[in-house]
């Protein structure tokens, strides 16, 4: 029924805008294509299932060690790849390139020391009342989800509109330039965007092994590629477009899924993708770069 | 002789991955010497590898038949997903170039009835054999030595350098770009046919982001400064594996520790650091 599709789309949706927010925040910002946001998120995965079942956290401590891992693997990345790089002044595809050694570097380690099969959390662990709004059954999982995915994007938005650190990440991604003469360390807004978004992929990673109770090496790939739709679909480098795309997408794939089947789930994303790169590259609310001579 | 033939017995599946390797690698050598990052090549492998498998199985065509319709089907698609494609550069490009390796991926898990779906296709005869591979490997590089230094290879490096002005000098930037993206595609689909007809089994998941990514190593690694950058590239890509034999399992991992090593310390390549006359053959820059 429409209404329960609904609920899922929202909570699905929050999901992939939390993803597509920190992926469009590097390439805001960084300039960069972070083709290892997808194993950023996966390792989020990994780290809060370890924390329930290795560690015996709750579910709640347990977000916040996923958090505490992704953000110090955001950290190395800037450290060890973006900077270098930056300092080099290498053409844009070259930390893109590097990115994707590192995606495959990680989801290799994971492999190899977690082994690919599909990993679950303890039945315990998950609540699974449900309650009953209207006719519309909503775990309290998902409502969690809801909740949780909303909350994080809340913080960051007022992050970015209200503090100081906000202002020079966001001035950051129109000029650098401007942001070094106003005083700004701008290799440290740098690091924390990095950061910053590896937080939101983790996050993500742990929201969407909780959604579909499911957590394997490969996780990243397929929502990789969902962020890299939203995101351009949203027009890459803005916010609302993230924020908006993430959405747009989970209704897409609910409402697929509902309605025609979910052997082409993964296709819409693929689908849509190419059409908005035929039609508008710049997505929504992207704005189109004009080629220098 | 027997130890020819002992070694043939052990590694004939290397030597002649080596062989459809530096075909990959020369596939995408192309694109990215004239500044294009794409990642399809996978895809193209994998409609080849079909495409020939197919006529081999079911129609029972001839070999060589079956190769050369393997390698012109790609070629088609990406003549027609060509134009719209390459309009987009940089980032724009890589993203849709891997989402269209995506689709046909999911198209030939999907397509069961053709394909075997996930279950791949079984019992491709055995038929290629060294020469095949050898005559294919060297015929291209001949061709693409003498592209290099002609009025197209030219082209394709001012076209990496700077396409704008390339346009202004009143050459069709945009036929030239199809050209290595159709010559490209030809190519990987070349390597499909090939390498489906010796390894005897194919299944979708061979085709997909791994396999791109592999490929996309190959030409970073060796370099986009000459054909023999690819050479090197697909040479040490499909060695490597093998002389860390221990890790067998763990060869995505190093590809990727490749990849990043090379982009920090190298990212012209392999082969820049032996050439005499170092010019700055460059990454594609994006605009």
């Amino acid at each position: 029924m429409l209404a329960q599709q609904i609920v899922n789309a929202i909570s699905l949706g929050g999901v992939y805008a939390l993803f597509a927010l920190g992926f469009t925040l590097i390439f805001g910002v960084l300039n960069v294509v972070n083709l290892a946001h997808g194993a950023v998120f996966m390792i989020g995965a990994y780290a809060s299932l370890k924390a329930v079942v290795v560690l015996q956290l709750p579910l709640p401590a347990a977000i916040l060690v996923a958090m505490l891992a992704t953000g110090a693997l955001g950290w190395l990345l800037d450290k060890f790849i973006f900077a270098p790089l930056r300092a080099r002044h290498a053409p844009h595809l070259a930390p893109m390139i590097a990115t994707i050694g590192v995606a495959i570097t990680l989801t290799s380690l994971i492999e190899g020391t977690f082994g690919s099969e599909n990993l679950r959390f303890p039945s315990e662990v998950l609540p699974a009342e449900a309650l009953s709004m209207g006719g519309v059954q909503i775990t309290w999982l998902e409502l969690e989800i809801i909740c949780l995915a909303f909350a994080l994007m809340a913080i960051l938005l007022w992050g970015l509109r209200k503090t100081g650190a906000g202002r020079a990440l966001r001035g950051l991604a129109e000029s650098p330039k401007a942001v070094a003469l106003m005083g700004v360390n701008v290799e440290s807004v740098f690091r924390v965007t990095s950061i910053l978004a590896a937080l939101l992929g983790g996050a993500a990673g742990m929201l969407i092994a909780l959604y579909a109770n499911a957590v394997f090496p490969r996780m990243g790939q397929p929502m990789l590629h969902k962020g890299i739709a939203v995101v351009i679909l949203g027009g890459m480098g803005d916010i609302r477009g993230a924020l908006l795309g993430g959405f747009f997408l989970g209704f897409a794939e609910v409402l697929s899924v509902a309605y025609v089947g979910s052997n082409m789930r993964d296709a819409i994303a693929f689908g849509l993708l190419f059409i908005v790169l035929l039609i508008r590259p710049q997505g929504l609310f992207g704005h189109v770069v004009q080629r220098r001579a | 002789m027997e130890w020819l033939e002992s070694f043939w017995a052990t590694y004939s599946t290397l030597v002649l991955s080596i062989g459809t390797n530096v075909l990959l690698a020369l596939s995408i050598y192309l694109t990215l010497a004239t500044g294009l990052l794409t990642v399809a090549n996978a895809a193209f492998m994998g409609i080849g590898a079909y495409t020939a498998g197919l006529l081999t199985t079911q129609l029972g065509l001839p070999f060589f038949i079956a190769l050369v319709l393997g390698s012109l089907l790609p070629a088609l698609v990406a003549l027609a997903i060509g134009r719209p494609t390459l309009r987009l550069s940089g980032v724009y490009l890589a993203m849709a170039t891997l989402a269209f390796g995506e689709v046909v991926r999911i198209f030939i898990l999907n397509a069961e009835g053709l394909t075997g779906g996930a279950l791949g296709l079984n019992g491709i005869p055995q038929l290629t054999q060294w020469f095949d591979v050898a005559l294919a490997v060297a015929l291209t590089l001949f061709v693409l030595l003498r592209l290099a230094r002609s009025r197209i290879g030219r082209t394709m490096e001012a076209i990496c350098q700077d396409e704008t002005a390339t346009e202004l000098m009143g050459l069709n930037v945009g036929a030239y770009k199809l050209l290595v993206f159709v010559l490209g595609a030809m190519l990987a689909g070349l390597a499909g046919g090939l390498n489906a007809h010796f390894t005897f089994f194919i299944s979708p998941d061979e085709y997909g982001f791994d396999r791109a990514v592999e490929i996309l190593a190959m030409g970073v690694l060796g370099g986009t400064g000459s054909p023999w950058g690819a050479v090197i590239g697909g040479l040490l890509i499909t060695l490597l594996p093998e002389l860390l034999r221990g890790l067998g399992h763990y060869r995505p991992l190093i590809n990727g520790v490749i990849l990043i090593l090379i982009i920090l310390y190298s990212p012209r390549g392999i082969w820049d650091l032996f050439r005499p006359d170092r010019e700055s053959r460059r990454l594609p820059a994006a605009h």
